[in-house]
């Protein structure tokens, strides 16, 4: 095993080597970056310390529960800072801020959207995933349910919502490396590819934990420090910022007020509702609940990452506003040194740019680093709850139907994680030249229709049976993705036809209504035997989810 | 294994006071959440020109801003008086319960 590790990470480090020697030639072409050095060492920096923690981690791997929850054994305030490790993306850092800069307050609606599903899960959810869940988040729609058909449709919509993810991420991940680092698209692909699949085949949850601990403290401090160092050019006075904001930009004082982006009301009420329950149905998200000791715990760490989440979305606003004038005013970062063409390396840049404009080449080092760790930690925990669907969900309960040993679980998702790192390479070079920007609202899109209903009324509705159940999820599944197949996103950008059939872009507000109701259809007009038995058995489950009594507990090492 | 446990845990009335007083206070402040970030959603879809008044007369600074990270704030702190009650009262009636049902 441990020979094994050593191997795999030999050759991911080759791996890395070999896309520097190759990227080196490519410094003088045109439309790639020059090779950043600052960033590169930065990046390799903590690329060693990851897979030392990794092999560290793969040591104390022993059991199941090691694997797949670290043991449970997890402090609130580290699992905190990991949930707002695994929930901040490179998009974050980068797309937020690009919004703010591009339109102003829009862009701190959509922070706003992002963030208010946090209280949401402390105040509903939080104690009771953790009172009810084991390993993965269909543990607990299954609890009372029939397991075989329950935990299908739950790592159906599991492994939807992984996969959508990851190929945005992937694809995100090779164009921004292309960029900031000056190598070749693929290449960056397969190494954001080989070092995901490492930390969660050796390292399990533990390895994936402390990799989320150390990316949400190094995008915290990152991110922090270029916000005040802006800021203090504008004499940390808002209304400086804001004056000059508005002087400096095309929208002028359009910035200040919600603008053409969100104007029309079912978009606006849509896309709140699909990233707010969105985000408590997302499986990797779920499953960080079930690292934790116990109830106290995982509500200190909801509190520890809401506070995390909530303070770098403002600081990213802060960014974007600034940028306009450090970044917009500046010659240097567009194309062909002239205000107003285009922004150097893409929409997406302004973050990079600022960070550039306030701390020269060093901090652009460091924040293009972060950027890729912020990637690797986002792909590594998404990897793990996609090989956790497959091997506790399918193979084992559906399957083996319970019969599985832990260590034949613990393989089958070591291998899923390899073929998921596989696919996910794949996709991420097939999708290389389409607009993704769909597939992250699609996934937490499915996550709010098809994961989300029905763990919320399995845990709080006495009368959900195995149909509704079934009924519910499939439902929201099918008609989320039909929505964003039939709209503008899908219909015309991608697949190049005249006029969208679905008027509107956000699925969340038709879906999830649609999922809810026949979940509840399917129960009340289930009249089986079997129905009746699921109904009484939600007694000891809500004793159960109140009390925490019964819950899995940490294992004792 | 359990289900006598759960039965006495469940003919204990500090069980229902306990599951009473929580989700009051669970409910209460969910709604709170929700209400201010829906009349905050509505405002943004039907009168985002409300959102565009200067913080000071004759300012460029719009109240849109502080309001926005008002929210944010004021949210976390919501998660914080939750768990401030949760972790101590509500823990301390639960463990009692417990500690009721296994002997």
């Amino acid at each position: 095993m441990n020979r094994g590790m050593l191997k795999f990470a030999a050759v991911a480090l080759a791996l890395s080597w070999m896309g520097l020697a190759m990227a080196a030639p490519d410094v003088g072409q045109a439309q790639k970056q020059p090779l950043n050095v600052h960033a590169i060492v930065m990046f390799f920096i903590f690329v060693m310390a990851t897979l030392g923690i990794t092999y560290w981690a793969a040591k104390r791997t022993k059991t199941a529960s090691d694997y797949y929850s670290a043991g449970g054994g997890i402090t609130g305030t580290q699992n905190g800072l990991a949930i707002a490790g695994d929930y901040m993306s490179a998009a974050t850092l980068l797309g937020l801020t690009s919004m703010t800069y591009f339109q102003g307050f829009d862009g701190y609606i959509y922070c706003i959207c992002f963030y208010v599903g946090w209280p949401f899960i402390m105040f509903i959810m939080a104690e009771r995933l953790r009172n009810l869940g084991k390993f993965t988040f269909a543990d607990i729609t299954s609890y009372r349910l029939d397991q075989r058909q329950v935990r299908t449709v739950a790592a159906i919509g599991s492994l939807t919502v992984v996969v959508f993810y990851l190929i945005a991420q992937m694809v995100g991940a090779g164009q921004l490396i292309k960029l900031l680092f000056g190598l070749e698209y693929w290449i960056a692909v397969v190494i954001v590819g080989v070092l995901m699949v490492v930390y969660v085949t050796f390292g399990g949850m533990i390895a994936t934990t402390w990799v989320q601990i150390i990316k949400a403290c190094l995008l915290l401090g990152g991110g922090t420090l270029v916000m005040l160092l802006a800021f203090s050019q504008f004499g940390f006075s808002f209304e400086k910022l804001a004056v000059q904001a508005v002087a400096n930009s095309k929208k002028g004082l359009a910035l200040m007020a919600p603008g053409s982006f969100l104007s029309d009301p079912v978009t606006a009420v849509s896309l709140s509702l699909g990233l707010m329950f969105g985000t408590a149905g997302l499986p990797h998200i779920l499953m960080r609940f079930f690292t934790v000791p116990n109830a106290k715990e995982a509500r200190k760490s909801v509190f520890v990452a809401t506070l995390c989440v909530g303070f770098f979305f403002t600081a990213v606003a802060i960014m974007g506003l600034a940028a306009i004038t450090l970044v917009g005013m500046n010659p240097q970062y567009f194309e062909g040194g002239e205000l107003g063409s285009k922004l150097l390396g893409g929409n997406n840049m302004p973050a990079m740019h600022l960070a550039h404009a306030v701390g020269g080449n060093m901090m652009l080092g460091f924040l293009s680093a972060v950027a890729f760790a912020t990637i690797l930690a986002v792909v590594a925990g998404l990897a793990l709850a996609g090989a956790s669907a497959i091997s506790h969900d399918l193979y084992a309960n559906v399957i083996r139907q319970g019969q599985a040993t832990e260590a034949d679980e613990v393989r089958v998702s070591k291998r899923s994680s390899l073929v998921l790192g596989v696919i996910a390479v794949l996709l991420g070079i097939v999708f290389e030249k389409q607009n993704v920007a769909f597939m992250v609202g699609l996934a937490f899109g499915v996550a709010a229709s098809c994961n989300f209903p029905v763990l919320i009324l399995s845990m709080y509705w006495k009368g959900l049976t195995t149909r509704g159940a079934i009924w519910g999820s499939i439902a929201g599944l099918v008609s989320a993705v039909l929505i964003v197949v039939l709209s503008k996103a899908v219909w015309v950008v991608v697949l190049g036809n005249e006029k969208p059939i679905f008027p509107y872009e956000q699925p969340a507000l038709f879906s999830m209504p649609l999922a809810f109701f026949m979940a509840w259809l399917g129960s009340v007009t289930d009249t089986s035997v079997r129905a009746a038995r699921e109904k009484e058995a939600f007694e000891d489950q809500y004793v159960r989810a109140q009390t925490g009594f019964g819950a899995a507990g940490a294992a004792a090492h | 294994m359990s289900t006598a446990v759960y039965e006495r845990i469940r003919k204990n009335p500090k069980f229902d006071e306990l599951v009473a007083k929580r989700s009051r206070f669970a409910w209460t402040l969910t709604a709170v959440v929700l209400g201010i970030y829906f009349i905050f959603i509505m405002i943004v879809a039907f009168k985002p020109k409300l959102l565009a008044t200067p913080i000071w007369e004759g300012g460029t600074a719009s109240i849109a801003w502080p309001i926005g990270a008002g929210m944010i704030l004021l949210f976390w702190l919501l998660t914080g008086l939750y768990i401030r009650r949760a972790n101590s009262e509500f823990d301390d009636i639960n463990s009692e319960i417990i500690k009721g049902a296994i002997e």
